[in-house]
């Protein structure tokens, strides 16, 4: 589904990818994890094209980035995206944030944006909040609308860049439900968060990141039920984020 | 001090008109001078933010050159200067054959030195906005025109609505500086008043206290706008 070539990215001659392959299958969650500056929300944003990158390629189904023009828009159609701060639309209603690219990239007529919108809401537990404002909301609240604005348009794909780390610690779950639920239905996600808890139980595999590159890719019961076969660098990572 | 105080006589003919009539040349002034200032100052804005490096330079140059320059000193180079420069018939046509050569002209002095004041203003408000939303917008595959005219350009206007609110203000004022071409706006007609009848402490006090109901007015309008554009902030 996601095939990433020997991608390399610099700022000036500061790399911050180096000559990272991975491949996430259909329907597969994977977690990527690593100290701040690592490059994972970096790799992630490679993937929608928010971020270019000077050498490799990136395969998205039949898409390939890195080679020659593609069209960046079309692309993100298929990849939706979840932010660290939500960046909802603040002077936008809930239904209207729900409905805007729907509406301007989909082409949607206003009554199907809604019902779609709807549905959503329903589905993220926030069907009473269809006409508030984002500032009215709570920051977990504010969350599951980003990510119903992201499945309005139908995705292939699923991104998210640390969904849960600018949430109150009582908020976290509320968003780890949804996600959870999404990744049980089959959608395909590539996930940058620290919440090793939901990597455990969710994740398929575990991608830790460090100084740009990937240093381990293992399924998910080997990265914690096989530490010792874990390098140096990922085994004192894992020691300072699990709980004790 | 020895003076006569009348000041019934702003309020009798021919003065009461000619200050009528000056209120209707500094509004003519001050609206067509905004018009002409928001027309060009959004696309400017625009280029300095989302322009290649050069047409970004040019964008900034535009604004020092009209931001920068005294207002009386660029209402005197549109007047005197601009004319000669022109090829002769257009020229001759600006100053002799134009329909209000000294209104037009004063207008454009206006518009210009206001649009570098608001193009800078527009494009404050636009870096204001944090740059994840237009991530965001693009994420959802908006273009990025589409990102700035949905997501990116109504929240820039909600953050300068206060100091726009200024800006108008101040182009009313600066209105008056059109008086040194010849426009025989409000300040020109009280100036008028006092050449004609001694009484300046009248002409002139009836004067201030219109600029002030027009400052006063319109800052009410803009007041009762403000508050359903400002409650969705965050």
């Amino acid at each position: 589904m996601i095939v990433f070539e020997r991608v390399d990215k610099c700022y000036g001659d500061k790399p911050v990818l180096r000559e990272v392959s991975l491949t996430v299958r259909q329907g597969e969650v994977v977690v990527i994890c690593g100290p701040s500056g690592s490059g994972k929300s970096t790799l992630i944003k490679c993937v929608n094209a928010l971020e270019p990158f000077q050498s490799g390629t990136i395969r998205i189904g039949e898409a390939v980035l890195g080679r020659g023009s593609l069209d960046a828009r079309a692309l993100r159609r298929r990849v939706g995206m979840v932010f660290q701060h939500f960046e909802l639309y603040p002077h936008l209603d809930v239904m209207e944030n729900l409905c805007l690219a729907q509406r301007t990239v989909l082409g949607r007529s206003r009554p199907a944006a809604e019902e779609r919108a709807s549905a959503l809401l329903d589905r993220v537990g926030l069907r009473d909040k269809r006409s508030a404002m984002p500032a009215q909301l709570s920051g977990g609240q504010q969350q599951r609308i980003a990510i119903a604005r992201a499945l309005a348009l139908d995705p292939e794909v699923m991104l998210f860049d640390e969904p849960t780390s600018a949430l109150d610690p009582e908020m976290v779950n509320e968003v780890l439900d949804v996600m959870t639920g999404l990744a049980r239905e089959g959608m395909t996600m590539m996930v940058v968060t620290h919440e090793m808890g939901f990597a455990r139980r969710v994740a398929d595999r575990v991608v830790f990141m460090e100084d740009g590159a990937i240093v381990e890719d293992c399924a998910t019961d080997v990265f914690f039920g096989d530490p010792g076969t874990l390098s140096q660098r990922a085994q004192r990572f894992l020691s300072k984020v699990l709980p004790h | 001090m020895n003076y006569a105080w009348d000041w019934g006589l702003v309020l009798r003919e021919p003065y009461a008109g000619w200050l009528i009539a000056g209120v209707a040349w500094t509004l003519a002034l001050s609206a067509a001078g905004w018009a002409l200032a928001l027309i060009l100052a959004l696309p400017v804005a625009l280029l300095r933010v989302l322009g290649s490096p050069a047409i970004r330079w040019l964008a900034g140059f535009y604004v020092s050159v009209f931001r920068n320059i005294p207002l009386i000193l660029q209402m005197f180079v549109w007047f005197f200067v601009v004319p000669e420069l022109m090829p002769r018939d257009l020229g001759l046509w600006v100053k002799r054959d134009m329909p209000q050569p000294e209104f037009t002209t004063a207008v454009v002095a206006l518009g210009m030195y206001t649009s570098g004041r608001l193009a800078e203003l527009f494009r404050s408000g636009i870096d204001a906005v944090p740059r994840g939303q237009v991530s965001a917008a693009l994420a959802c595959g908006l273009t990025r025109a589409q990102a700035y005219q949905y997501v990116i350009l109504p929240q820039a206007f909600r953050i300068i609505l206060a100091p726009l609110t200024s800006e108008f203000l101040s182009i009313v004022k600066n209105s008056s500086i059109a008086l040194t071409i010849g426009v025989v706006e409000l300040t020109a007609e009280s100036r008028q008043i006092e050449d004609m009848t001694f009484h300046g402490f009248e002409a002139f006090g009836a004067a201030t206290l219109i600029y002030v109901v027009i400052a006063f007015g319109l800052d009410r309008m803009a007041a009762r706008l403000r508050p359903s554009a400002l409650a969705v902030r965050t």
